[in-house]
């Protein structure tokens, strides 16, 4: 019984979802462009993560490296390391951890931010002031964050692989030059392009779970907390699904 | 002597006799709550009416169905002569510019100074005032009437309660509407505050002549700014008339309302 609940549950949630994004392309072609909240909202978006990305990029550069020298070591591999790191960081561990933090600080805050205008009535103040409240808050954000997190993924890739190359250089003496040598031979079009496009839908995912569920908040400030939190746990387990549809996909056109 | 009944006995008589406002039969349920079960009102241009009614006897309800945010289940809303159950999202917006909505918590943009608060609603709205670029005169003019000018870059944070309100009634008469609605305008002020409110709503319907509808449970304020009253139980028009015929009312779910 409980079980066929949560079910239920779970499916409206994602129709609710679905209905929403259809209403967000509806919008998004309409007149009249809200462009300058949608820089602002670039701005906000992507300023508010650049500490956090780039912290993040960093430190997986630095593990990764760290963790896997030893093992490639043993089998006299260790030239391999640029290779390897940058392969596993551009295709996968780079976009999917970064999205990650994304979503903890943009889904949150969107979920937040929206979730209190709607228990504040600001959300109906704009409505009753003639403009249309999901045009300017949502479908901005939604597109902030779409076009925000892969320029986020990049630089974060990039600071990881310097991160790589710090503990190369400290332990295995790499040049500069020889590592990014070697990063670039080993990296293809193909590595670069899905993960790239991959990012767009990350984005729009956090995006939009996170404007879904403060848009649509209820039960005062409680329900506040609870958009915050559920916008970053729904957010997450869809990058997931989406990443392996992206995967998947990747392997029919790319064969990796 | 009370001095709010100098107030009212300083009353105007500018109401015409023509509906700005009707709604007919207007019914709104919940699952099995029935909120509202066939409400009637007609406002006439220029009147000030009052609706009290107790928590959850669907007063929020039908205001925000009167303004579109909520779409009720059968009935028909007239303002100005056009039903705003039937109209499209543009003609809706562009009607709203008519009409006026002071929030109960005044639900001002936090993130927006006093001033960008009062240019949202001219952004889309311009034409209304011939596309002027330059926005400000009308701020000030909005702010000015509420008596807050000197707060215009201010946050609404740094804003008291009842500055906040009067912010927001600036912010709903950015746009000249002919139709106020207040929602509880004094709820959580204190009683002086509430006062300058009750003050403020007066000279606001004498300077700009628009029509209000307001909804509180404050008798004070009901008694002063009242010309008509309609008593809402269970979702229907339970007794109407103006506030010295209703308290003087026999009835005893009247009387529990001047308690």
């Amino acid at each position: 019984m409980l079980k066929s609940i949560i079910i239920k549950t779970f499916l409206i949630e994602i129709g609710e979802l679905a209905y929403f994004a259809r209403r967000f392309f509806k919008e998004l072609f309409k007149k009249p462009f809200e462009f300058k909240e949608l820089l602002r909202q670039c701005y906000s978006i992507g300023n508010k993560s650049l500490l956090l990305v780039g912290v993040t990029g960093f430190i997986i550069g630095l593990v990764i490296t760290l963790q896997t020298r030893p093992t490639l070591e043993e089998f006299g591999a260790e030239s391999w390391m640029p290779s390897m790191v940058s392969i596993s960081i551009i295709r996968e561990i780079g976009p999917v951890i970064i999205a990650l933090t994304f979503a903890g600080r943009i889904a949150s805050g969107i979920g937040a931010e929206l979730g209190s205008m709607r228990v504040t009535e600001q959300i109906d103040a704009m409505e009753v002031s003639g403009t249309n409240p999901f045009k300017y808050l949502v479908v901005t954000r939604i597109l902030a964050a779409t076009l925000m997190l892969p320029i986020l993924v990049i630089l974060g890739d990039a600071i990881a692989l310097y991160g790589s190359f710090i503990i190369e250089n400290t332990k295995g003496e790499v040049s500069f030059q020889l590592f990014f040598n070697k990063v670039f031979n080993a990296l293809e079009f193909g590595d670069l392009i899905p993960a790239t496009i991959k990012t767009y839908f990350f984005g729009f995912a956090i995006g939009l779970v996170g404007c879904f569920k403060g848009y649509y908040c209820e039960k005062g400030t409680v329900g506040v907390g609870l958009a915050a939190n559920s916008a970053v746990v729904f957010s997450s387990m869809l990058l997931f699904i989406i990443d392996f549809i992206a995967v998947f996909v990747t392997d029919i056109f790319f064969e990796i | 002597m009370n001095p709010n009944q100098n107030i009212q006995e300083k009353k105007e008589p500018i109401i015409s006799k023509k509906f700005i406002l009707e709604i007919k039969d207007l019914k709104k349920t919940f699952g099995n709550n029935h909120v509202l079960n066939g409400f009637n009102l007609e406002l006439f241009e220029g009147e000030n009416l009052v609706i009290m009614g107790k928590s959850g006897s669907g007063k929020s309800v039908m205001i925000k169905c009167l303004v579109g945010l909520m779409q009720p289940d059968s009935g028909s809303i007239k303002v100005m002569g056009k039903d705003i159950t039937t109209l499209n999202r543009i003609d809706l917006d562009e009607l709203r510019t008519d009409i006026g909505f002071l929030f109960q918590g005044s639900a001002l943009y936090d993130s927006m100074t006093v001033r960008e608060n009062l240019e949202f609603p001219l952004r889309r709205h311009k034409h209304k005032f011939g596309n002027i670029s330059d926005t400000a005169p009308l701020v000030i003019e909005a702010l000015e009437s509420v008596g807050l000018v000197d707060a215009i870059d201010l946050m609404p944070a740094e804003l008291s309660g009842g500055m906040q309100r009067r912010v927001a009634l600036a912010r709903t008469l950015i746009l000249k509407p002919k139709i106020i609605l207040y929602d509880e305008p004094t709820s959580g002020l204190d009683p002086i505050t509430a006062k300058e409110i009750i003050e403020l709503m007066k000279r606001i319907r004498r300077q700009y002549k628009t029509s209000s509808l307001i909804i509180t449970h404050d008798v004070d304020c009901a008694r002063v700014v009242s010309e008509r009253m309609i008593l809402l139980v269970d979702g229907i028009n339970y007794a109407e008339g103006t506030f010295s015929e209703l308290k003087a009312s026999k009835d005893e779910k009247v009387k529990a309302f001047f308690k």
